[in-house]
């Protein structure tokens, strides 16, 4: 009986459809559960999805490679996802405009002060070099960020969970750190949360509004620019 | 809804393709995004199938994460060594840039109340 539950776990394993249903499965248990209790900021859906599937990986001895084979085909929407930000962006580009000289200047300022943030903060907590240059461009998207890491010299596989975290700390975070700031207006909050936290940021600002969803869209894709050529200028200045 | 999801693919594939022939530092799909959004100005308007596609994506996003969050998985043994002080520095080094953008934005930033404020003033 049990060996025949591990055949058909090993079966299924090899197949992308338990991966795709397990991820599924585990996102719309959290979400639910999340929308039932009142949208806690700590138990944000995407960390409570990775905390389940590793639980699932670790008990049954499942590669994460052997997961991701599966996985990737969700993995790769990001890319169509991140192409079809110039629809909230083109709906609200009135709003962009009328801001052109605040976001300018905000992503100079983000973008140097994401960097800096991670890498003296790193410094200060210790942290060994590899991770110190694999922390520096954690606020940028998970594909530009690993590139720049390689750049770098750290490790590009660290980066991207290190930029998951940042999401997800920051969608956690960031609206009290704006409640806090009296950040109210729809286009400075997202934009916060897009330069600060990319697409998971960009995702809880598409929560709160569409006008807050394309700024933070907007302000994921020139963070993403800015951090490429501010990091390797800032780091080398530092380290 | 197939000829959307083909437009939406070909800018990202056309992104892709220019940001590696000319060494671009920017992600591919983030210039793909730059082409389909001079494509709606072109247009004069977005295509109702792509709406519903972008749409669609776009009120799933956090679920896209997912599998690169996972990856957490290979590196147990420093995340056992110095995962405190990682996550430490994440949370400080994120409220920060969130606080101080939000701030430069706030403070830059016109807004539809400000206006009706200066228009009353």
């Amino acid at each position: 009986m049990g060996d025949t539950i591990v055949d058909i776990w090993v079966y299924l394993a090899a197949s992308p459809l338990l991966a795709l249903t397990m991820t599924l499965l585990a996102f719309e248990l959290s979400q639910r559960l999340w929308k039932r209790i009142g949208r806690p900021a700590l138990l944000n859906p995407v960390l409570v999805t990775v905390v389940l599937i590793a639980a699932v990986l670790i008990a049954t001895g499942t590669p994460y490679e052997t997961y991701f084979e599966g996985a990737q085909f969700i993995h790769f929407l990001l890319g169509p996802a991140t192409v079809c930000l110039a629809i909230p962006l083109y709906r609200q580009f009135e709003r962009v405009k009328a801001n052109a000289l605040a976001i300018a200047i905000s992503l100079v300022m983000g973008s140097a002060t994401g960097i800096l943030g991670a890498i003296g903060a790193a410094l200060v907590m210790g942290l060994d070099s590899v991770s110190v240059l694999s922390i520096a461009p954690k606020s940028v998207t998970a594909p530009v960020a690993m590139g720049i890491t390689e750049k770098l010299g750290g490790l590009p596989s660290l980066t991207a969970v290190f930029v998951i975290m940042t999401g997800i700390i920051g969608a956690a975070l960031g609206p009290l750190v704006l409640d806090s700031l009296r950040v109210r207006t729809a286009p400075a909050r997202g934009y916060a949360l897009g330069t600060g936290a990319h697409g998971i940021g960009t995702a809880q600002a598409l929560q709160d509004s569409e006008v807050a969803g394309a700024f933070a869209g907007l302000a994921m894709g020139l963070n993403a620019l800015a951090t490429a050529l501010l990091a390797p200028i800032i780091v080398a200045m530092l380290l | 809804m197939l000829a959307a999801l083909t437009a939406v693919f070909l800018c990202q594939l056309a992104g892709e393709t220019l940001v590696v022939a000319a060494g671009l530092p920017i992600p591919g799909p983030v210039f793909g995004m730059v082409i389909l959004f001079v494509f709606f100005v072109v247009n004069g308007g977005i295509p109702a199938s792509i709406a519903t596609i972008g749409d669609g994506l776009l009120g799933h996003l956090s679920i896209l994460f997912v599998p690169a969050g996972v990856g957490i998985l290979q590196h147990g043994a420093r995340l056992e060594a110095e995962g405190l002080q990682i996550g430490a520095t994440l949370i400080a080094s994120t409220v920060l840039t969130i606080g101080v953008t939000g701030l430069v934005m706030r403070l830059l930033g016109r807004s539809e109340a400000k206006d009706e404020a200066s228009g009353n003033g």
